[in-house]
């Protein structure tokens, strides 16, 4: 990673700064409104709750808008971008998390429903110096393209390997009482919960055998 | 979304209770359906009282011999359990076809029962339902209907109940177990738990308001070959266009109950006295009544050439 020596701005950086300027620019219009609904005093401030969040090993506490979904929280509140909005509808999985030790879409949960609960998000899986062994098979097998489905790719990819080893079955698994194992079908199957547009499907199940230590089976 | 105050409960008679004093209240587990209604005012509840923290997550023997099945028992946990594949394999089977990784994990025992239909009219605000808004009109009857109910329907909607879980749970007859803010405990066989739509669609259970589910029972198991075949447009993470649940015993007899269908799940128990007789006899008995459109029509043969391969299938399976 030396693009940060080479081009001292990031990305993110120029998004936000345009981000700003266009508030800047609506912000007399904003300035009214705002003047407008306090003369009003129809509407009573929204509902707000502390709620501690525990996230990557690091709890902060937070005060929080009743609504907030875990996801914005996590990207508005904690600054934890990693976590994708996509559909914001439970459809597509770009926002999925591991909480607790299951993996959720984040964004059908409020984040003062996960008081002290563990979260890991893509952030607390690995770093950029020391991926997670499924990050270092996504990049191997190139197992994403524009790489906007893949925080939750993998945090999907994680908890189902996981989820094989506890033995919960899925729609695929032959005997439903016997303990289910890493085959493509039951990895197709499992991962039917996380959308990729670029569909680069084929190589992300490379990537997750690669991880369980197994070979394609279709 | 719309505000809303929040509340954690810490009885389920302190949590029906909180949902008959507090306007507006609804009550939230799992939330994966809830939260994606309220996101698209469909639902705007002015109160939440969360039930996650009463401690309804256990699955125990009855004295019967059979299953109770706490409300807040996660899909996964349910379909996962030892006892449940061993003993109630279509159950684990409607569940591990339902949703997504992700929202199994979430979604709880009760919540499935409660999900609201998944009707593109019932989703359309711009649109008129009587589920949404009593008395708006349909605009699925002559809309886009295929994937709609043919069973049991009435002049004011013609939705279907998307739930997986509860076709299983109605072919085992599950009994659904509530308490109210008395305090005052009930227990409602899972065939009278959802209701057909009638003129009042927007009442979909037989739940008073603040009732809250605390389990599931299951009754004693009672063997013979479980199947639960779904029949959709895409291999995995869809609705089913038809789903049968079937528990079939040696010689052909059993039982069998309907997902897609109908505002319920659709069991038609004297239709069952022609599994014998093959697939053709059982679906003209279970269908018998039906109202097409010329969009949904093709679940008629749908559902006998399903039968069949559930008939075939539990010959397979047979040991």
């Amino acid at each position: 990673m030396h693009h940060d020596e080479t081009f001292p701005v990031s990305r993110r950086g120029v998004i936000a700064g345009g981000v700003a300027s266009a508030t800047l620019a609506a912000a007399p219009v904003a300035q009214a409104q705002t003047q407008d609904q306090v003369q009003g005093t129809t509407q009573p401030a929204p509902p707000t709750m502390p709620v501690t969040l525990k996230v990557n090993g690091r709890t902060t506490k937070l005060n929080v808008d009743t609504r907030t979904t875990l996801l914005d929280a996590l990207r508005e509140n904690l600054k934890l971008t990693g976590t994708k909005k996509g559909c914001d509808h439970g459809q597509c999985g770009a926002c999925t998390v591991i909480v607790e030790g299951r993996r959720i879409n984040s964004c059908l949960t409020l984040a003062v429903m996960h008081e002290g609960e563990e979260i890991t998000t893509i952030e607390g899986l690995g770093t950029p110096e020391k991926l997670h062994a499924m990050q270092a098979a996504f990049v191997k097998h190139d197992g994403y393209q524009c790489g906007y489905c893949t925080p939750g790719q993998i945090c999907s990819a994680v908890a189902t390997l996981g989820e094989i080893k506890a033995g919960i079955p899925s729609h695929v698994t032959g005997d439903i009482a016997a303990q289910p194992t890493v085959s493509t079908d039951e990895l197709r199957e499992r991962m039917s919960g996380n959308i990729c547009r670029c569909g680069a499907y084929s190589n992300i199940i490379d990537a997750i055998h690669d991880v369980a230590g197994t070979e394609r089976t279709a | 979304m719309k505000a809303f105050t929040y509340e954690r409960a810490t009885s389920a008679k302190e949590a029906a209770s909180a949902a008959v004093r507090t306007p507006g209240a609804k009550f939230i587990a799992g939330g994966t359906n809830l939260l994606d209604l309220m996101k698209l005012q469909i639902e705007t509840p002015q109160h939440l009282i969360d039930v996650n923290d009463l401690g309804l997550d256990k699955i125990t023997h009855t004295s019967e011999g059979g299953l109770r099945v706490g409300a807040l028992v996660r899909n996964t946990d349910l379909a996962a359990d030892a006892r449940v594949r061993k003993d109630y394999g279509v159950l684990s089977r409607a569940l591990v076809s339902g949703a997504s990784g992700q929202l199994r994990n979430k979604a709880t025992t009760a919540g499935n029962l409660l999900q609201r239909t998944r009707c593109p009219y019932f989703y359309d605000t711009t649109k008129p339902c009587n589920k949404r808004q009593p008395g708006s009109g349909c605009a699925a009857i002559g809309g886009f209907n295929r994937n709609l109910a043919i069973m049991g329907t009435s002049e004011a909607c013609i939705a279907t109940h998307p739930s997986d879980m509860a076709v299983a749970m109605r072919v085992v007859d599950a009994t659904v177990e509530t308490v109210n803010a008395a305090g005052e405990t009930r227990a409602i066989p899972i065939a009278d738990f959802h209701r057909l739509p009638g003129a009042t669609p927007n009442i979909e259970t037989s739940l008073a308001p603040g009732e809250l589910i605390t389990a599931v029972t299951l009754p004693k198991p009672i063997g013979g070959t479980h199947i639960y075949q779904k029949v959709r447009d895409r291999a995995s993470y869809a609705f089913a266009l038809i789903s049968v649940a079937a528990v079939i015993q040696p010689g052909g007899r059993g039982r069998l109950a309907f997902g897609g269908l109908a505002h319920k799940p659709w069991r038609v128990e004297a239709a069952e006295a022609q599994m014998p007789n093959g697939a053709k006899a059982t679906a003209s008995a279970v269908l018998a009544g039906a109202r097409t459109t010329s969009q949904n029509a093709f679940k008629l043969p749908l559902v006998e050439r399903t039968i069949g391969a559930v008939f075939e299938e539990a010959k397979a399976l047979r040991p």
